[in-house]
């Protein structure tokens, strides 16, 4: 039983940002009707976010301590960081240690301002082209926003931890008799994606921003014609996804540690995560994150191994059958990319 | 000539050669000049220009003619050189039963995806590839067949290769020990100094040469067949082609099983130049690769894939050569601020940053050209196309 | 026997009943035309009859067969041609490329792999197309591009890749929408001559009735999914409830 808990739980993370990727997907899709090759790159630019913060904040000087030496006898040069020089050791090692969470609001403006800068500069002028140049055009920028961060960041990849009240290991389960031992940040990534897919469904069912959206999404010219500027509330929805898509990858840092080609990786599950759920829609996207990968954990349980490695290609196996036996994805709605 | 139109036949005898003369053409530059950095003459370079011309070519057959978007076609690059190698562990070096085989089994291979992948069409079309095609790179790169059979089938993450204790039945004590077809050695080779100058003249060249040459004719054929016509109607009305007695579905699996045994044969002979094969080259960014070559060529052309395939491979070569060092010598006629800036900018370019100028020249030319090299050499000449075949790479592909 | 025999049919979509218990029986070699007001269910009939809706019962024979069921090209290859309302033709390619894709599919069926002979090289289908681009008065337009033609001479085109299947069966789908009255007039003595020059059978779905009493032998009039009538022109022209069901709409 434990270790049945602790297969779903192991699959909650991962499913967790295949969620929060696939939900921003969907959003661009629906509402833009974009085919977004780049929307990985988001995840890892929020990545190295977090690696970003994580080093300024850890930014240090170095003084000489003239009192002490060195096992060589010359002076002791003594590194110490800004943040505590500035808030004392407390406060400013507290700051330091938060580096991930505090990434959350770093983020912020940058992904909107990323968001904006790919609708505008680029993806607007891509609403009339065929999907096919979509994908194209997209790709071509994943590939060069990667290759800036490995300029910027070089290729291995880069620990960043998260703060060590939520690093240490919980046990879960007591009161029920059941021992389960679990990494704390995994849980603190599921909850923190339950909150933000809450978050993103509160605002489109009740805010007026978000119910012209989905209006827009069901049928976008009628909107149009109704004399709502639509256009800039979809400019407005990618960078919302951009955010989504940066904080999925600010807190999955310290799970594993960001490289620039992370996106391109989760990318591809991501689009079969959007195709499982059903093109268009969000619940969908929601619900087969969690399913795929809670389903991957589950193949690399050793009780149910049928095959070694079956964890690496079930989501492909299921996404083929379930495209196979529901063309539209689990809650995908007729009309939607049909041709 | 040979069941072409003159204008066909001309094309072809471009295409001849160009194969021809490659090792000529491509070093231009004597060997000790500065601009010799710029040749692209040598073997392994011109081997991959024709091989990878094969791959866009067939890629093409697809893409361009159905418009049928495939993000998963280096599965079958993979699986052929994957093939090849086997054929090399089991038979010997000879690479015949190796090409051979490999392109049936890309064949086989495409027939699967093919079937699967074409019940739905647009973007779900080209998703399903993708998916397949990472599956088929996990299960290579992981060997998840072999393990299930108690063998090495792809020999994981190391790669497959030939060593010494394989079968190899078909050699005989005195048979050459790298890839040849029939005795004469692919990496053997015929230098002429001429003057400042020196030409290469490799056999495994030449022999891929002969491979694209017939894959280009080919190409044309099936452009000018009724089956071309068919496939062009695929891409352009779905519904009048169904409603006209036609059924689209067995059309787009032949093409694509066509463009999977070319890249399968593609695959077989980057196996036949250098007897590996590994998982990378299953990789969804290698499916991406073809893509980027076919467009920047020209979809839907016969002559674009081709030009794609070698602007590529070397921009690919000769900019991933130009490292730091070479930078500075070259702007090292400007102010030592200025020289530096120059060479930190173009350091982004160069060396490993040319995944990067892929990405931008990729992005220029499907926001600025998308009909490729070859709209854009018409734009510039003025020249009036006249049969729909040559500008069915203007047009959007089908959804 | 009519060549197109329904029966019984009736298609439910959720609460309404599109069509309910339709009886029709389209005689060889006429040309039938089915009218009525919006919202009769004409539509959902035709894509009953091309086999791209399946009705929830009764049965629809073609020359004996059962076309439900199968898919659009098996019927078409049956020997039912189709006109679409807003004129289909291969957009990208040019009218002789049209006309050359109708005639292989005749020639060859719905599959034939031919991927190595010239298709200009093919003798008896260039001929079929070209001798149907003079019938059809196109010839001189053989290499134009189709996507930029006028509405006119779409609907020619298409109509001449249906003729060159030698359809036993003509479905036209309002094959004067949206076209001027030049375009329109052009149309129907294109019809008329086909209607006199071959032995074929046609049914139009129509809205124009100027259009339909210039060309149909027989009319049936259909209203809230059900046939009303069934007649020739002239009877119908006074029909009482033929006027009813039309003032109805208008009102």
């Amino acid at each position: 039983m434990s270790e049945f808990i602790l297969q779903i739980l192991n699959g909650l993370d991962k499913g967790s940002a295949y969620a929060l990727i696939a939900l921003g997907l969907t959003l661009i899709f629906g509402t833009l009707g974009v085919v977004n090759f780049a929307h990985g790159a988001l995840f890892m630019i929020g990545a190295f976010c977090s690696v970003t913060l994580s080093r300024i904040l850890n930014a240090s000087y170095v003084t000489i301590d003239p009192t002490q030496k060195d096992f060589l006898g010359n002076p002791l040069k003594v590194k110490s960081s800004y943040m505590e020089s500035w808030f004392g050791p407390e406060v400013g090692g507290a700051i330091t240690d938060w580096s991930v969470p505090l990434a959350i609001l770093f983020s912020i403006p940058i992904m909107i301002v990323v968001g904006i800068a790919m609708e505008r500069g680029l993806i607007k002028h891509f609403y009339k082209r065929p999907h096919a140049d979509q994908i194209l055009v997209t790709f071509g920028l994943a590939i060069i926003l990667q290759e800036l961060v490995r300029g910027f960041y070089g290729a291995n990849p880069i620990q960043t931890p998260a703060p060590e009240a939520l690093s240490s290991v919980a046990q879960l389960g007591g009161s029920l008799g059941l021992e389960i031992v679990y990494p704390a940040w995994r849980m603190v990534y599921f909850f923190f994606s339950l909150a933000v897919i809450g978050g993103v469904f509160a605002f489109l069912r009740f805010t007026t921003f978000g119910m012209v959206v989905r209006a827009g999404m069901a049928d976008r010219e009628t909107v149009g014609l109704m004399g709502i500027n639509i256009d800039r509330r979809f400019t407005v929805m990618f960078a919302i996804a951009a955010v989504v898509a940066g904080w999925a990858g600010v807190m999955y840092a310290p799970i594993n540690a960001p490289n620039y080609h992370m996106g391109m990786d989760f990318l591809v599950l991501s689009f079969v995560v959007v195709v499982v759920g059903g093109m268009g829609s969000l619940p969908g996207a929601v619900a087969a994150g969690f399913l795929l990968g809670i389903l991957e954990s589950f193949a690399s349980w050793e009780r149910f191994k049928i095959f070694d490695g079956l964890d690496q290609i079930i989501i492909y196996l299921v996404a083929i059958i379930i495209l196979l036996t529901r063309p539209r994805g689990l809650m995908g709605k007729k009309g939607v990319m049909e041709d | 000539m040979l069941g072409l139109e003159k204008k066909d036949f001309n094309l072809l005898m471009v295409v001849v050669a160009l194969s021809l003369f490659a090792p000529l053409i491509l070093n231009i530059f004597p060997k000790e000049s500065a601009f010799a950095f710029f040749n692209g003459g040598y073997p392994d370079l011109m081997q991959r220009f024709a091989i990878f011309g094969i791959f866009a070519i067939g890629f093409n057959i697809l893409f361009g003619l159905t418009g049928y978007l495939s993000f998963g076609h280096a599965a079958f690059l993979g699986v052929g050189s994957y093939a090849a190698v086997w054929m090399f562990k089991l038979l010997g070096y000879n690479v015949l039963p190796g090409l051979i085989l490999s392109v049936v089994v890309a064949g086989l291979l495409s027939v699967v995806i093919g079937f699967v992948s074409l019940r739905r069409s647009g973007i779900y079309f080209s998703i399903l590839t993708l998916a397949f095609a990472q599956m088929m790179y996990s299960i290579a790169y992981s060997d998840l067949f072999g393990r299930w059979l108690g063998i090495t089938l792809t020999n994981g993450e190391t790669g497959l290769q030939v060593y010494n204790n394989d079968p190899q039945i078909l050699m005989g004590p005195d048979s050459s020990t790298v890839p040849h077809i029939f005795g004469l050695e692919m990496s053997s080779r015929l230098t002429l100094p001429v003057g400042p100058w020196e030409f290469v003249f490799p056999v495994g060249y030449y022999f891929c040469a002969i491979f694209l040459v017939i894959s280009f004719y080919l190409s044309i054929r099936i452009f000018r067949s009724p089956f071309g016509l068919m496939l062009r109607a695929v891409k352009s009305n779905n519904q009048r082609m169904t409603y006209t007695g036609l059924n689209p579905r067995p059309y787009t699996l032949a093409a694509f099983i066509i463009s999977g045994m070319y890249a399968g044969l593609a695959g077989g002979l980057l196996a036949s130049m250098d007897p590996l094969a590994g998982a990378e080259r299953m990789y969804w960014t290698e499916s991406g690769a073809v893509v980027i070559m076919t467009v920047l060529g020209g979809v839907g052309t016969l002559i674009g894939p081709v030009l794609g395939a070698g602007t590529i491979k070397y921009m690919e070569n000769i900019i991933s050569k130009m490292n730091e060092k070479l930078l500075h010598e070259w702007f090292s006629f400007l102010p030592e601020s200025l020289e530096k800036a120059m060479v930190w900018s173009a350091s982004w370019f160069t060396g490993e940053g040319w995944h990067m100028t892929q990405g931008v020249v990729f992005m220029l030319v499907i926001i600025f050209l998308p009909g490729g090299l070859v709209q854009g050499s018409n734009k510039l000449f003025g020249r009036r196309k006249r049969k729909s075949t040559d500008d069915a790479a203007t047009k959007q592909p089908a959804e | 026997m009519g060549i197109l025999e329904v029966k019984g049919v009736n298609k439910r979509f959720g609460g309404l009943q599109a069509l309910g218990d339709v009886n029709l029986s389209i005689a060889e070699n006429t040309v039938h035309a089915i009218i009525g007001p919006n919202g009769a269910g004409k539509s959902t009939l035709l894509n009953v009859l091309i086999g791209k809706l399946i009705p929830d019962t009764g049965s629809v024979m073609f020359d004996g067969q059962s076309v439900l069921g199968r898919a659009p090209h098996e019927i078409n290859q049956m020997g039912i041609s189709r006109v679409f309302q807003t004129p289909e033709i291969f957009s990208e390619l040019n009218v002789m490329e049209n006309m050359m894709i109708s005639c292989f599919a005749k020639r060859d069926g719905s599959f034939r792999m031919q991927a190595m002979a010239d298709m200009f090289g093919e003798k008896d289908v260039v001929e079929k197309a070209e001798k149907m681009l003079v019938d059809m008065e196109m010839a001189d337009k053989r290499y134009d591009h189709t996507a930029a033609m006028s509405r006119g001479d779409k609907r020619r085109l298409e109509i001449a890749m249906c003729l060159s299947q030698e359809p036993r069966l003509l479905l036209l789908d309002e094959p004067t929408a949206g076209m001027a009255r030049a375009d329109t007039n052009n149309t129907i003595d294109l019809l008329k001559q086909i209607k006199d020059e071959r032995d074929i059978t046609i049914a139009i779905i129509e809205h124009d009735m100027h259009v339909v009493f210039s060309l149909s032998e027989r009319i049936t009039v259909l209203a809230q999914g059900t046939p009303l009538v069934e007649d020739t022109p002239d009877n119908i022209k006074g029909h009482p409830k033929v006027k009813e069901a039309y003032l109805g709409e208008a009102a």
